[in-house]
């Protein structure tokens, strides 16, 4: 369960080109559910998906994990939380560029020191279950729009992350993909993750999955359904 | 432990596969770099083996040598002279000297022509006779048995008949020396029968060189008294010299390679910026990211130091330090051909070590240190 | 490379050893495996013998002149030597090409 309280988040603070990309938000984040973020772009919801995933800190206000006061934490205890909780799935992907995608997906259990075989055999599981298996060892570059996604959920998966956090998933899709994302959120539902996502496309936030629609309108929420 | 070890590793993995992204460039680089610590190292090494050579060779010199001042230059000693220091205490031997230069026309070399002491039997030469340096040899192309004609600056003709061939061992100390017996000198450079180019004393305890030589001052007042140790301390200051000099030569090549590694390893770009923000985001610490960017820079300054130093090893051991030869050898055409006893000094290595990857690793530090202390929010923009 | 697993690629760090460890090998092998072999003592003793019976004072590096011959018998500071083509004072000669027509020219030193 992730608690937000009053949460703000305010760039370039106390200069000429100040703003206030999330103004005072309470919002309750259920495990194992499906929610959605909607809004215009602008609206706030990505900068409020940095806070929950502890990528920044809110400006003020709160933000708990299991009743764990996380959004005060120094840098690297934030750091921990942050790879012990979440899993990314970036807009652009972000995946490293002249890289495997093996390599790829392996990246954020780098540092955890996990024995090599069985983190190899895991990634390469991962892998072969998003029907990459003749993908493993090709430069994430010459991937398509579709298996670089997958690349990425496969990236986001391999520390075995409660939440994993996407951001506007299907921007870089064409129909046919987003019905495969879908069945693969449906799945990591069915697994117990807790899966955020912002979007403003009706093909995710019209689906069946969908537990909750937060819709949020010049940093604010403006409409929790249901 | 076990995870920590592994972290590492898996650092370091990551760090091979990021180098290899780009081999061409980074293949360059480790080249570029090894080349400038193979010219630094060279002059390092080449320089320490000449003055250990030099201290151990010369160590075994006299301790003392009395040369007759006048004005300022160098005169002949007098029999008189040699005589006035015997007796004196603390002194082993007196053993005066004969040998001078000679410019040889024929070889345009000059030679240094000497009269074996009278208690070196080992070199004893009967008129008519000569034992020649390895320089010498090569350069007349001479083998005992040969014969060896001699033209002084006044006209002299000096026909010898060649002994033997100084071993090629002990070329850097004998290279050039013509050895002869003693009235075929004085009738070549027309000396009287009393003179003598200096006198080599050596004394009992080495203790109280100082001390002998303060005595013999007192009785030779126009003699300057040259100890081992000034010897030994000019070959010293010399050849640091000389590599300093090398070194201020290779300065401009180490500025150039400064710039080029502190643009490569400061000015990050965008794309590593990325990159590196997209490590924190998916849960790399800073320390991780450095610990991968210092692996990277490790990987390159240290392949480029070891191949550089075998370079400079080989270079100098092996082809006795060619490509300097002709900085050292100067206008000398009678350059010795002489092996240098490979000695090596850790101090000597770790110098270059500090010299040339701690800089690097530095240059690699600062930057890498700011991007990835940054939030990691940048990338979700 | 196909052949195998992924997880039995040979890993980043596993060929950093391989070369680092064969450059520091060949390294040591060149450091160590003259000093065996070559008897650099025995040649040194050798040419020290010599310095002794013969009572040399110098190197014979840099025979161009008297001063370079002899650097610590050389007469104090004096600037204009006896070396044949030479009238400096410092070893800067080393660093400049001698004049042309130097009597009867230069000889090839690795000639043989």
């Amino acid at each position: 369960m992730i608690t937000l309280e009053g949460v703000t988040k305010v760039f370039n603070q106390g200069r000429h080109n100040e703003v206030t990309a999330v103004g005072g938000v309470d919002l309750d984040i259920a495990d194992g559910r499906v929610t959605v973020l909607r809004g215009p772009s602008g609206s706030g919801k990505t900068t409020l998906l940095t806070v929950i995933g502890c990528l920044a800190r809110p400006t003020t206000g709160r933000v708990r994990i299991d009743g764990e006061m996380v959004s005060g934490l120094p840098e690297r205890f934030l750091t921990e939380v942050r790879r012990r909780t979440f899993g990314f799935v970036f807009q652009k992907f972000n995946l490293i560029r002249g890289l495997s995608a093996l390599d790829n997906v392996v990246l954020p259990a780098l540092p955890l020191g996990v024995a090599h075989r069985s983190l190899v055999d895991k990634a390469v599981g991962l892998l072969e279950h998003f029907g990459l298996a003749d993908r493993v060892f090709l430069a994430v570059e010459n991937l398509s729009g579709g298996e670089a996604q997958r690349v990425a959920i496969a990236r986001a998966l391999i520390n075995d992350p409660a939440v994993v956090i996407a951001d506007e998933p299907t921007a870089s899709l064409d129909g046919e993909r987003v019905g495969q994302f879908l069945a693969i959120a449906e799945e990591l539902k069915r697994t117990g993750k807790t899966v955020l996502m912002t979007s403003h496309d009706p093909r995710i936030t019209e689906a069946a999955i969908v537990d909750r629609l937060v819709t949020m309108a010049d940093g604010r929420i403006v409409e929790v359904a249901p | 432990m076990r995870a920590a070890f592994e972290r590492r590793r898996h650092l370091l993995d990551f760090a091979v596969r990021s180098l290899a992204r780009r081999p061409t460039k980074n293949l360059g680089l480790v080249a570029i770099y090894a080349l400038v610590v193979f010219l630094v190292g060279s002059v390092m090494l080449y320089g320490a083996a000449i003055r250990r050579e030099a201290a151990v060779m010369l160590a075994s010199g006299p301790e003392l040598t009395a040369q007759a001042m006048v004005m300022g230059r160098h005169e002949m000693s007098r029999t008189t002279d040699v005589a006035a220091l015997k007796g004196l205490r603390g002194v082993r031997r007196i053993e005066p000297r004969l040998w001078g230069y000679l410019w040889d026309s024929a070889g345009a070399a000059n030679y240094t022509l000497m009269v074996p002491p009278a208690s070196d039997g080992a070199h004893a030469l009967a008129k008519g006779e000569a034992i020649v340096g390895e320089g010498v040899a090569r350069a007349r192309r001479l083998a005992p048995g040969k014969m060896l004609f001699l033209v002084s600056p006044a006209g002299k003709f000096l026909k010898t008949k060649v002994k033997s061939v100084l071993p090629a061992d002990s070329a850097l100390v004998s290279s050039d020396l013509v050895l002869v017996e003693e009235s075929d000198f004085r009738a070549f450079f027309e000396l009287p029968p009393d003179v003598w180019t200096d006198v080599a004393i050596t004394v009992a305890n080495p203790r109280e060189v100082a001390t002998v030589a303060e005595k013999a001052a007192l009785k030779l007042p126009g003699h300057r008294f040259v100890t081992r140790a000034d010897m030994t301390r000019t070959a010293e200051a010399l050849f640091s010299w000389r590599e300093g000099l090398a070194l201020a030569l290779l300065a401009g090549a180490l500025l150039a390679f400064a710039i080029l590694a502190f643009d490569k390893a400061s000015g990050l770009s965008a794309e590593e910026k990325r990159e590196i923000g997209i490590l924190k985001a998916i849960g790399w610490e800073t320390r991780d990211v450095i610990s991968a960017k210092l692996f990277e820079g490790g990987l390159i300054s240290g392949l480029a130091f070891l191949l550089g130093v075998i370079g400079a090893w080989t270079h100098v051991f092996f082809f006795s330090a060619g490509l300097f030869e002709p900085v050292l050898k100067g206008w000398a055409t009678l350059y010795p051909h002489f092996p240098l006893a490979p000695t090596i000094d850790a101090l000597e290595i770790a110098t270059l070590a500090m010299l040339t990857i701690v800089p690097y690793m530095a240059a690699i530090l600062v930057p890498v240190w700011r991007t990835a202390a940054a939030d990691p929010d940048a990338v979700m923009r | 490379m196909s052949g195998r697993s992924p997880a039995e690629r040979m890993r980043g760090s596993t060929a950093t050893a391989i070369v680092f460890g064969t450059l520091t090998a060949i390294g040591t092998g060149l450091v160590v495996g003259p000093m065996i072999v070559a008897d650099a003592a025995a040649r040194r003793e050798r040419a020290a013998a010599l310095v002794g019976e013969l009572a040399l004072s110098d190197l014979a590096l840099f025979t161009e002149a008297r001063y370079t011959r002899n650097p610590s018998l050389a007469d104090l500071h004096t600037p204009f030597q006896d070396g044949p083509a030479s009238l400096e004072h410092f070893p800067t000669a080393s660093l400049v090409v001698a004049p042309r027509g130097l009597p009867s020219g230069r000889l090839e030193a690795r000639e043989e």
